[in-house]
């Protein structure tokens, strides 16, 4: 139950994106189509899911050395060779998976999502089975949110009239904004902190 | 620069002109506003909005990033020929992180509140894009001079812009102004929008239409 719960305010009441607002650069960057918002949602869940996990067991480590201070460094360097080595498995051994994924690993790791799971479990003090759900609801519900602006934007840029100094990415911070508003309503589902 | 070869058949230009083409002055001013890397190349934005609520926290995480970027681009200038181009992402981010923990420590230690007030956010100055982009951008084919300059006018861009977001987000969240009541607003009835993420993208949204229109820098689609 805990686990659903945790779930559930992942995507909906804590939601990354439009709650922490985090992950902007890309989100923004990609979500000019709903297809490129869903493969690179795709790519997201998989790498966010995968760090957390490696990233865990590392902190244990840590914290049994006594060394958390460097923890950024470790996280972020492991981060990096994750999606490095990801990227050169995919382009040898699945090449069509690479074509379509590829372009967008190197900006995952600049993305803050990515890092501020492994910040957030290591602040809330999680275990394994509520690190890998939260990771995993959390970049779903960053990659629900990417895709909803991506079918607003992509609309809008065929049927209205947006003023000049609007356009482009200025717009979807607006849209951005209203979408905020709406999951501001979902506030009280699920739970983060146990 | 071209000045300088024709000054014995031009006449001598007034000193404010003579400014405007000095190369500091231009990579300054591209910094704060012609490029200003939240509003016009829209860089950096989860912190901008993130922590934005409190005028306080905006100068907090305004200084942190400057030294981050300030640090990070000098030293990879200086290391710019001995870094090969395979690694630097990796080697970038080695940089970026040790300055990054040095903020981290330094705001535990000496302004506890602050620090609880930004939570993560401090940690994530490592994925600030701005940070990454100077370094690869600009300090890694460019001298220390011009890019300290560069770094110092992206982080006071993106501090000016932060400072003017939570400027009008804490008054208008909380009716206070640096934690200071202000006169007038004391039966203020606080808009709690404001603080939260719609607020943000609210007055980033006036504040980049805003800018676009000044400098005449548009987008298209």
């Amino acid at each position: 139950m805990e686990l659903i719960e945790l779930f559930l305010a992942s995507i909906l009441s804590n939601n990354v994106a439009l709650i922490f607002i985090l992950g902007m650069c890309s989100l923004i960057a990609v979500s000019t189509s709903i297809k490129n918002s869903v493969n690179m949602g795709v790519a997201v869940i998989f790498v966010v899911t995968a760090t957390a996990m490696i990233n865990w067991p590392i902190y244990e480590l840590l914290k049994a050395t006594g060394t958390e201070q460097l923890s950024l460094l470790v996280f972020i360097i492991i981060i990096a060779s994750f999606v490095q080595f990801l990227e050169m498995f995919l382009a040898k051994f699945a090449p069509k998976i690479y074509d379509a994924f590829g372009i967008f690993l190197p900006l995952i790791t600049v993305n803050c999502i990515v890092l501020a799971i492994s910040l957030f479990f290591q602040q809330r003090q999680y275990d394994f089975i509520q690190t890998t759900v939260f990771a995993f609801g959390s970049a779903v519900g960053w990659a629900f949110a990417m895709i909803l602006l991506a079918g607003v934007r992509q609309k809008m840029y065929r049927v209205s009239n947006i003023p000049k100094g609007l356009r482009g990415r200025a717009i979807a911070f607006l849209i951005l904004g209203i979408l905020a508003l709406a999951f501001i309503g979902f506030t009280g589902i699920g739970r983060v902190s146990f | 620069m071209n000045n300088q070869e024709n000054k014995s058949t031009i006449p001598k230009p007034s000193g404010w002109l003579r400014l405007q083409y000095k190369k500091w002055f231009v990579i300054l001013k591209n910094g704060i506003s012609d490029e200003n890397p939240i509003v016009v190349s829209v860089l950096g934005i989860c912190s901008a909005l993130a922590v934005t609520n409190r005028v306080e926290n905006a100068i907090v995480m305004g200084i942190g990033v400057t030294f981050v970027i300030m640090g990070s681009s000098a030293l990879v200038s200086i290391l710019r020929n001995l870094i090969p181009s395979k690694v630097r992402m990796i080697a970038y981010m080695v940089i970026i992180s040790l300055l990054t923990i040095v903020v981290q420590m330094f705001l535990q230690a000496y302004l506890p509140t602050v620090a609880a007030n930004l939570g993560a956010y401090t940690g994530l100055i490592i994925t600030n894009c701005i940070v990454m982009g100077r370094a690869e951008a600009f300090a890694i084919k460019n001298p220390l001079k011009y890019t300290l300059i560069d770094s110092f006018a992206n982080g006071m861009g993106y501090m000016l812009v932060l400072i003017a977001i939570a400027a009008i987000r804490e008054p208008l969240a909380f009716g206070t102004f640096l934690n200071m009541k202000i006169p007038g607003f004391e039966n203020w009835i606080n808009w709690n929008v404001m603080a939260l993420a719609p607020g943000g993208f609210f007055v980033l949204t006036l504040l980049a239409w805003l800018m676009r229109t000044l400098t005449k820098n548009y987008e298209e689609n």
